[in-house]
């Protein structure tokens, strides 16, 4: 899309542009220079001298195999998050679609997550998962389940997969209620009529007009359990018991800040990057083919 | 028309009163903790009912005269957090608006390759490229300023992308009435453009609220002295001391202090939030 009429400068919008294009490229482009480039070097640990290493860096990291496990760990956490924060704000939208009284009330509770910071996140669900004073725990035990979350990694797992649905349900909530919103009431009557039930309306007709936003969530979800959750995972496991819950992104951190090696650093950037990118691609493509509709 | 069935109603509202349920218990916890002295916390299980020391708990935690763990007063980090998010908002939506401006409504040589430039920083999130920014931020003697803290989180498109989208929905015959009385293109957009945009400004307004009061890992590398913590990371280190008792009582007071102002720009602003929610990641 193009506009037809336009203003005449050759200097103008150079000037419009001048913030934006200043700030990203400081900010931004010479940061991501510096990722490709740190990560094809290595700095001594005193940071005096540098030297070129080629792809060691990341041969080094494929032969990790705490690298390799923070894959599978990442890959686990994701689909865990992805899975479940999409099926129970599925579940949600479909029914606040079917409510008239009262709905205002759900929808502001339901979007309230969104408005607490990740590593708040973290610190509710500590609270209420501690092994001294939590009350969950406390429940749970009662059950016969003793939880800790400190020397379990399964427990650690689970934890962080939960503070992470919890954070991300507004969003997907809103998202599908808003797919839902948009499906003509004219199609529904219409199958209605025909004598289809609510419950094979909603397989036959809403799920699958639902299913591009399903997608487009798909892909936000992927993204957001990659990057997003790094402050509910410092807040509540910091990447433990071991490195059992240490993610891509945390590891990114931790190798570089805490354990001072740059040049790995840069190079799991790079990876990340790489990834990403190839996360967006996939998303663009999709919106390509949602205009074709 | 669609039957009406009570069984389907009533189920409705027991599956959405369950999920508030879920999604107000952790907020609630918090609430209550930070109405007990910690002495009360510590008896398992919890108390699950609010208790009588509100004030007390939010005293210490405004003034920062916690026993153990916290030394700078939350008042504190609540002024750097308004800072920074009133920096990261207004200036992210300013030079967006401008540079959105300048795409939409001028041709000129080389401008394919700035929209990339700028389009392409949509990939990539802070997080990935975290330890270099913090490199040319530190080259910069930005570590621990305001500036620091904020401008490398404006590098974005986000909010250009947004505006784009908007000018190029706005209709070409309003240029042609503006051009035909005489008016430039500044005039133009202070006097057409910007009182148009004004739905799509406070949606961003909401969002970049939101996205820059709650951003946790910058601020973590890039504040290293404690009067220039924002909030969320007070909090985190108020928990991190070792061997000390962790205040739940205090911790949760600030948990809550730190959920209050972008909760409230969410609740009352919710009409734009979703709104602009839904059209940023059109």
């Amino acid at each position: 899309m193009e506009k037809r009429v336009l203003f005449r400068s050759t200097w103008l919008p150079w000037v419009l542009l001048a913030p934006q294009l200043f700030i990203v490229g400081v900010f931004f482009f010479w940061p991501a220079g510096q990722a490709l480039v740190q990560s094809l070097q290595q700095q001594d640990a005193f940071g005096s001298s540098v030297t070129w290493v080629g792809f060691d860096n990341f041969r080094t990291l494929w032969a990790d195999e705490t690298y390799m496990a923070s894959f599978k760990t990442t890959l686990i956490f994701s689909v865990l998050v992805t899975v479940l924060g999409l099926s129970i704000a599925l579940l949600l939208a479909v029914f606040a679609d079917r409510i008239t009284k009262g709905a205002t009330f759900y929808k502001t509770v339901l979007i309230l997550p969104y408005a607490v910071a990740p590593v708040v996140t973290g610190l509710l669900w500590s609270l209420m998962f501690s092994t001294s004073v939590g009350i969950v725990t406390y429940w749970l035990k009662r059950l016969g389940i003793q939880w800790n979350h400190l020397l379990n990694g399964d427990h650690a797992m689970a934890l962080i997969v939960m503070a992470s649905v919890w954070k991300q349900i507004s969003y997907n909530f809103l998202f599908f209620l808003a797919g839902l919103t948009s499906i003509p009431k004219s199609l529904i009557e219409a199958a209605a009529i025909d004598g289809a039930r609510p419950w094979r309306r909603f397989w036959t007709i809403q799920l699958p007009l639902l299913s591009p936003t399903a997608f487009f969530l798909l892909v936000i979800n992927m993204v957001y359990s990659f990057f997003d959750t790094f402050a509910i995972i410092d807040a509540t496991t910091q990447g433990g018991p071991g490195k059992d819950t240490a993610t891509l992104v945390y590891r990114v951190y931790f190798d570089g800040f805490r354990g001072m090696d740059f040049g790995s650093s840069a190079a799991q950037s790079v990876v990340l990057m790489v990834m990403v990118i190839a996360l967006t691609i996939i998303q663009f493509k999709f919106i390509e083919k949602k205009v074709n509709y | 028309m669609v039957e009406r069935s009570p069984t389907l109603g009533i189920l409705a509202h027991f599956v959405m009163i369950v999920g508030v349920l879920i999604v107000a218990f952790p907020i609630y916890l918090a609430f209550v903790a930070s109405t007990h002295s910690p002495q009360e916390i510590m008896q398992a299980p919890m108390p699950i009912l609010p208790g009588g020391h509100f004030w007390e708990t939010y005293k210490t935690a405004l003034l920062g005269t916690g026993a153990s763990s916290s030394h700078v007063a939350v008042g504190r980090m609540i002024w750097v957090s308004f800072v920074i998010t009133f920096i990261i908002t207004f200036g992210k939506i300013s030079i967006s608006l401008l540079s959105a401006f300048a795409i939409v409504y001028f041709r000129f040589p080389l401008r394919n390759l700035c929209f990339w430039l700028i389009f392409i920083t949509l990939m990539l999130p802070v997080e990935v490229r975290i330890g270099p920014t913090y490199q040319v931020v530190a080259d910069l003697g930005m570590i621990n300023t305001y500036a620091g803290l904020s401008v490398p989180l404006i590098a974005s498109a986000t909010a250009t992308f947004l505006f784009r989208q908007f000018f190029l929905t706005v209709p070409d015959e309003l240029v042609e009435a503006a051009r035909i009385d005489g008016a430039g293109p500044l005039r133009f957009f202070k006097d057409v453009l910007l009182p148009l945009s004004a739905t799509s400004i406070a949606a961003l307004f909401v969002i970049q609220f939101i996205y820059g009061w709650n951003q946790y890992l910058w601020p973590l590398i890039a504040a290293t002295s404690e009067d220039m913590y924002p909030i969320v990371i007070g909090i985190k280190q108020m928990i991190g001391g070792g061997d000390s008792p962790v205040e739940w009582n205090v911790v949760m007071a600030t948990a809550i202090l730190a959920m209050l102002p972008p909760t409230l720009v969410v609740v009352l602003m919710q009409k734009w939030f979703v709104k602009g929610l839904v059209d940023t990641e059109k």
